[in-house]
């Protein structure tokens, strides 16, 4: 295993040395001690990585992940896995705000609670978050899967397009037309694997599911030859 | 941008080291805020029927010992003061209104940054570092302090509309985002009585805050009011001589985290500007909600 100090070493020096492994994998297994905080730890990786940052990470920590394991023993602030392609990001506390935003895929699993807009235009990814969401979350979701196990903030699922969200606890409110769903015994499986990839041990049937009622303007076919 | 952060002691024993701590939570929101810088410090109460007025000149050699004798003669105050760089502190046994309006007539170029108790105010135009060694923060005490590390975007950059605002006795606030009804709240706040010194945003908040305690409201009720009444984008510190609080605006897209461990409170727009305090490791770190206003006060006196 590789350590890297934060406190002696910057930023852009430890994202190039994970950065290198990219070309040529010497070096599976990394820790990052003393984040403190700072911004943008372990962005951009693309290799089969394990990173272990010990500690609390500040912005869009693990943004823009591809293939790479990343596993926050802390908080994180805005924009954790950001636009992740691949892999799996874990934050052992609180996740603030924007939250796998725009990811098109891996996994991204908050063991704390997230702050608003969580999976705000998630394109592909998995997230599950084992506490509580805050408001606007899924904003204009269009792919991937939204697991809560605690509660949702107001305006859930606004403007989505075919995200499939599953919520355990009470959903304050819906956004613009987002919906109950009934849960199929295709959607019991899905959660079930979900959750399992999480490791968190959740009774699927004790969840909702909520998705598009596609009535907005742009689910319309009439209004195609407006274009 | 904008950067702020702030420090209050719950262990008293801290209180001589307040200075130290928080001078680099305030560097450390340089990045957030490279224009100005400033802070409201609270500690070396005056007495009950004295006052504490945090004054500047605009020059630098300015004779606050001449300003002082006249106090002293010509309204016969009993008064004793000191000077702190670009700025003076005065404790004077007198009235506020008094005072202000001698200032106002005599020393009209002399700029009163805070009146109360316990609050001095102190900023200038410039890098937080530069702000904080200019006055000497690391040797100050106290029981809290806010500072504000300032991006312009709804005034221009000057001391005037540096943070942190004052409009009231030891009260104070800075401000993280941008109000959009300032201009409208400003001209019914001062047809209430509220004096504005800039046309700063955040200074009208501070005194809309001002103006609901002087209707009675605890600091809890003005709040829950300017939630409703204060429309924007802002998180907010508030200090008051007993009292700190901080509140987000229901969007909350502006940064606020706090940690609390027995010793103290601390707030900042980032984690980054906790990590040299003591203990933080093991401190409860959490994101205040948005529309929710969290209150710390002591047993008032």
């Amino acid at each position: 295993m590789k350590t890297i100090d934060l406190a002696e070493s910057s930023i852009r020096e430890l994202n190039q040395a994970l950065h290198d492994q990219a070309t040529e994998c010497t070096e599976r297994e990394w820790a990052v001690l003393n984040p403190r905080g700072q911004h943008n730890i372990a962005c951009g990786l693309d290799q089969n990585l394990a990173v272990d940052i010990q500690g609390h990470a500040g912005y869009f920590c693990a943004g823009m992940n591809k293939k790479a394991h990343v596993v926050v023993h802390g908080n994180v602030g805005q924009g954790v896995a950001e636009n992740m392609m691949s892999g799996t990001v874990r934050v052992k506390g609180d996740a603030s705000q924007a939250a796998g935003a725009t990811a098109h895929g891996g996994l991204l699993v908050i063991e704390g609670n997230a702050g608003a807009r969580c999976g705000i235009s998630m394109k592909g990814v998995d997230i599950v978050v084992k506490g509580s969401i805050g408001h606007m979350s899924c904003f204009m979701g269009q792919s991937g899967s939204l697991v809560v196990c605690g509660d949702a903030g107001d305006a859930l699922g606004d403007s989505m397009y075919e995200v499939h969200i599953y919520v355990k606890g009470k959903v304050k409110s819906l956004g613009a037309d987002c919906t109950e769903k009934e849960m199929r015994p295709e959607h019991i499986d899905e959660l079930t694997e979900l959750l399992n990839r999480a490791g968190v041990d959740e009774d699927p049937r004790s969840f909702k599911r909520y998705g598009s009622a596609r009535e907005l303007y742009n689910f319309k076919v009439d209004n195609a030859d407006a274009y | 941008m904008c950067g702020i952060v702030g420090l209050y002691l719950k262990n008293p024993e801290l209180e001589s080291r307040i200075g130290e701590l928080f001078k680099p939570m305030l560097i450390a929101m340089t990045e957030r805020g490279p224009d100005s810088a400033g802070f409201a410090i609270y500690g070396d109460e005056v007495g009950d029927d004295w006052i504490k007025l945090t004054l500047r000149h605009p020059e630098t050699d300015y004779d606050w010992e001449a300003l002082a004798t006249r106090l002293k003669t010509e309204l016969l105050l009993e008064l004793n003061w000191f000077q702190n760089a670009s700025v003076a502190v005065f404790k004077v046994r007198g009235e506020e209104a008094a005072l202000r309006e001698w200032l106002a007539e005599e020393a009209p170029d002399v700029l009163i940054l805070s009146v109360g108790q316990s609050i001095e105010i102190l900023k200038e135009v410039g890098l937080p570092e530069k702000i904080a060694d200019t006055f000497n923060l690391d040797g100050m005490q106290g029981s809290h302090i806010i500072g504000h590390t300032r991006m312009a975007t709804e005034s221009a950059v000057t001391m005037e509309g540096s943070h942190p605002f004052s409009t009231g006795m030891d009260l104070c606030l800075v401000h993280n985002g941008s109000l959009s009804n300032h201009n409208r709240l400003r001209e019914n706040l001062k047809r209430e009585g509220i004096n504005f010194e800039t046309e700063n945003d955040s200074e009208v908040a501070a005194g809309y805050l001002t103006w609901r305690l002087k209707q009675g409201d605890s600091l809890k009720d003005a709040l829950e009011h300017a939630l409703e009444d204060l429309d924007g984008f802002f998180t907010f510190t508030i200090g008051t001589r007993d009292g700190f609080a901080v509140m987000r605006d229901p969007i909350a897209c502006k940064p606020a985290v706090l940690a609390e461990t027995d010793d103290y409170v601390a707030m900042a727009s980032e984690y980054q500007a906790l990590t040299t305090l003591p203990g933080i490791e093991n401190a409860r770190v959490w994101e205040p909600e948005p529309a929710t206003f969290y209150v710390w006060e002591r047993s008032s006196h």
